[in-house]
């Protein structure tokens, strides 16, 4: 509420909020205390609220304020920031990946997408002529050195301190020079309504989770951004029946398995296992590792491996 | 190459020269008929952009892979016909090469026609042009896009600073010499030209602003088709990850403005009679000019393809037996022999730089150019580092769509509009310069 507005408008404010606020049971999101030594300085017209514990309590008028109505500015902010200290890294066992598909399927599911958009995309790989074919889940690489987000015109694709590369679909101007700039084809386009647009309209956008979708603009593979912030893997990372799938913080050089939430040693992991990133010559310094498809537990059982599938 | 032919110089009073050149703007019903036809053409296919403004641009070909399409091979093809504004006018001008006076308003005008719809092409392919404004708001200075928009908008402003400014002399003709113009024209005449009456002094001061404008626009049009050139460069995928696309793109855009401007030369010599000023002599230094350029350009191609096909690297080696062998090997083919090779063999034997060949080779030479242009944007698209998997049919391949060509016919229109307009509205040939170069007086009143 602004300072200037007339004396009426604040009291029928007020009056509509107290009844608001007291009918609803909860109370708006100014400080409490706050309001307290406001009111011992100069006594002035109280209002009875009710907190959220079931309490009655006075509270000087001047010191109402509206709750917070922007929580879509909020959520960019937290977006933006992510999580402090941390420095997500992924690690994909292609020894033990049989193409089971749960993973995509769940992410598609989360970010609301098609199933032929792909924030995550098993590929049928075979590096040359007679070397061994495998299955390669393609996440987004959550570069270091990311060239998506250096021809963004507009910031609307960013690297946020805990390493993951977010997108906010609320700026988004739809130029896809991030699609042309991306050497892993990670990123899709929103070419008409998104699934399920009209369901999920009114939803308030979440940048962790970029949904709702929305047309015109890009999207990618976010590392559950959102399920990061209540201490979950990535849906991708727990779906998995196979044991694919490692997630952690290389800060306390620790992943964790999906399947059987086995803690392990980043390097360790890495260093026993040969890992190693995509195309490393690229120089785009990618925070998902694989492992080599060796020791294998079953056949490679892909479509005919012909030169189409391999480009 | 200063050698004007003599005789013409004898047949023509100032009067005379401001009769051939002022007669079409107000007498040429063809014209008006044809602007019609542009409107009619512009309103049919604002239609299907507002289809794609309404559905998504789902509607279009382009899917998540070529996500780039024909309007960004539409938009570089734009930005290079514009820049024949730089090499005729500026680069010619400042080497005080004296045929292109005819002509180099022509060449302006198409430069300012092509570079505004080249950012109106831009703004055709964003997702969310309701968002265009983020672009402000937002600004990246690190994103080439950002660098784009500022070469582009400066870039405008100075071609038409140019076409404006050696304009004002004839505009002040045009105010006392057009009596059956509308008011507003006569307006825009009396406003334009600033109350130039051709004293020593205006004379000079108006020639060293042409100067200083004809110095600036030679970095502001190598940027615009350099930073162009960048949006593919500064990408990691085959085919665009080089370092010679900057001075590549610059090259071959010195083909299709050439060819562009051929091509109005004609119309304008034909359809304004202007026989007297767009002479034999222009088509032929012309067809000399586009050899030169051609070569250039060859060169460059010899560099862009044939170093990286004699390695055949790894990743190139899809992208370029497609382009040789493939499927894209028809298009690739015809933008070279076309669009190079044939030209510059042709334009060796004189006959060919007549006015009629010449303009017939420049179509081939500019949708050769167009085709070229094609060819750089999607192919690479299609060939990604990791292979494309899991997707529909349609993610694979690429054709435009209905919307998508009507669209592009739109950006064409648009163009061909203002064009036609200025020549409505403006002499297409220095009236003043000429005299002065042919030693007439030059007499304007008050």
């Amino acid at each position: 509420m602004k300072e200037d507005s007339s004396k009426n408008g604040r009291r029928k404010f007020l009056k509509n909020l107290g009844v608001t606020v007291g009918a609803a049971g909860v109370v708006s999101s100014f400080s409490l205390l706050g309001a307290a030594k406001a009111a011992a300085k100069e006594p002035a017209e109280m209002v009875n609220l009710l907190t959220q514990d079931g309490q009655l309590v006075q509270v000087d008028k001047n010191q109402l304020r509206p709750t917070v109505t922007a929580p879509l500015n909020e959520l960019q902010k937290r977006g933006r920031e992510g999580i402090p200290g941390k420095s997500f890294v992924m690690v994909i066992d292609l020894s033990k990946c049989r193409n089971a598909r749960k993973c995509m399927a769940a992410c598609q599911n989360h970010h609301q997408l098609r199933p032929d958009q792909h924030h995550i995309n098993v590929l049928q790989m075979q590096d040359a002529e007679y070397t061994a074919p495998y299955f390669m889940p393609k996440p987004c690489q959550h570069c270091d050195n990311p060239p998506c987000t250096k021809v963004c015109p507009v910031d609307a694709t960013f690297k946020r301190q805990d390493g993951i590369v977010l997108i906010d679909n609320e700026r988004c101007i739809g130029c896809r020079f991030c699609i042309a700039a991306c050497p892993y084809s990670a990123r899709i386009f929103q070419w008409t309504e998104p699934k399920d647009a009209e369901k999920y309209k009114d939803l308030t956008y979440n940048i962790e989770a970029n949904v709702p979708q929305k047309k015109g603009t890009v999207s990618k593979c976010l590392f559950s951004a959102d399920r990061l912030r209540v201490n979950k893997l990535p849906s991708c990372v727990s779906s998995c029946p196979n044991g694919v799938y490692y997630f952690g913080d290389r800060n306390e050089d620790a992943v964790t398995n999906g399947t059987t939430h086995e803690t392990v040693r980043f390097s360790k992991l890495i260093e026993e296992n040969a890992g190693y990133t995509l195309m490393p010559e690229l120089g785009t310094k990618p925070r998902v590792y694989y492992l080599p498809p060796k020791n294998r537990a079953f056949k490679f059982n892909g479509d005919l491996l012909n030169e189409e599938n391999l480009h | 190459m200063n050698d004007l032919p003599k005789q013409e110089e004898t047949t023509l009073s100032f009067e005379k020269i401001k009769k051939d050149i002022l007669h079409p703007l107000q007498n040429h019903k063809g014209l008006e008929l044809w602007i019609v036809f542009l409107v009619t053409v512009i309103a049919v296919c604002g239609w299907a952009y507002i289809v794609q403004l309404r559905d998504g641009l789902g509607v279009t070909g382009m899917r998540d892979y070529v996500s780039w399409g024909l309007y960004i091979a539409n938009f570089v093809f734009f930005v290079a016909v514009s820049l024949v504004g730089m090499l005729i006018s500026s680069i010619l001008g400042l080497l005080r090469i004296d045929w292109i006076t005819p002509i180099s308003r022509i060449s302006e005008m198409i430069a300012v026609a092509f570079v505004a719809v080249s950012g109106l092409v831009i703004i055709m392919d964003m997702g969310r042009p309701d968002r265009v404004a983020n672009v402000i708001i937002h600004g990246r200075f690190q994103s080439p896009i950002l660098w784009d928009i500022t070469v582009v908008t400066t870039y405008l402003m100075i071609s038409l600073l140019l076409l404006i400014l050696p304009m004002i002399p004839d505009l002040a003709i045009c105010k006392n010499e057009l009596k059956k113009a509308s008011p507003i024209m006569k307006k825009i005449y009396n406003v334009l030209s600033l109350g130039y009456i051709n004293t020593p002094s205006q004379h000079k001061h108006l020639h060293r602003m042409i100067k200083t404008l004809m110095v600036l626009i030679v970095p502001v049009g190598l940027a615009i088709h350099t930073v162009t050139s960048w949006l593919f460069a500064a990408t990691l995928r085959n085919g665009w990850d080089t370092t010679i696309f900057g001075p590549y793109f610059v090259a071959g855009a010195f083909v299709a403005g050439a060819a562009a401007l051929v091509m109005a030369m004609y119309f304008f010599r034909i359809n304004y009679k202007l026989q007297d000023y767009i002479t034999d002599v222009q088509f032929d230094y012309m067809g000399k000019l586009m050899v030169a350029v051609c070569l250039v350009y060859l060169y460059f191609n010899l560099n862009e393809f044939l170093v990286p096909g004699y390695k055949m690297k790894t990743g190139d080696d899809v992208h370029l037996k497609e382009l040789f062998t493939g499927h894209w090997a028809v298009l690739f083919w015809c933008s070279q022999l076309l669009g190079n090779v044939i030209p510059i063999i042709l334009l060796l034997m004189k006959k060919f730089r007549k006015p009629l060949p010449l303009m017939l080779i420049s179509i081939f030479v500019l949708a050769s150019a167009w085709i070229k242009r094609y060819v750089i944007v999607i192919p690479t698209l299609l060939h990604p580092h990791l292979p494309i998997q899991n997707v529909p049919e349609n993610f694979v391949h690429y054709f435009p769509t209905g919307i998508e060509i009507a669209v592009t016919v739109l950006s064409f229109a648009l163009a061909l509009l203002i064009i036609t307009v200025l020549a409505k509205i403006f002499p297409v040939v220095p009236i003043c310069e000429i005299a002065e170069q042919r030693g007439i007086e030059v007499k304007i009143e008050d």
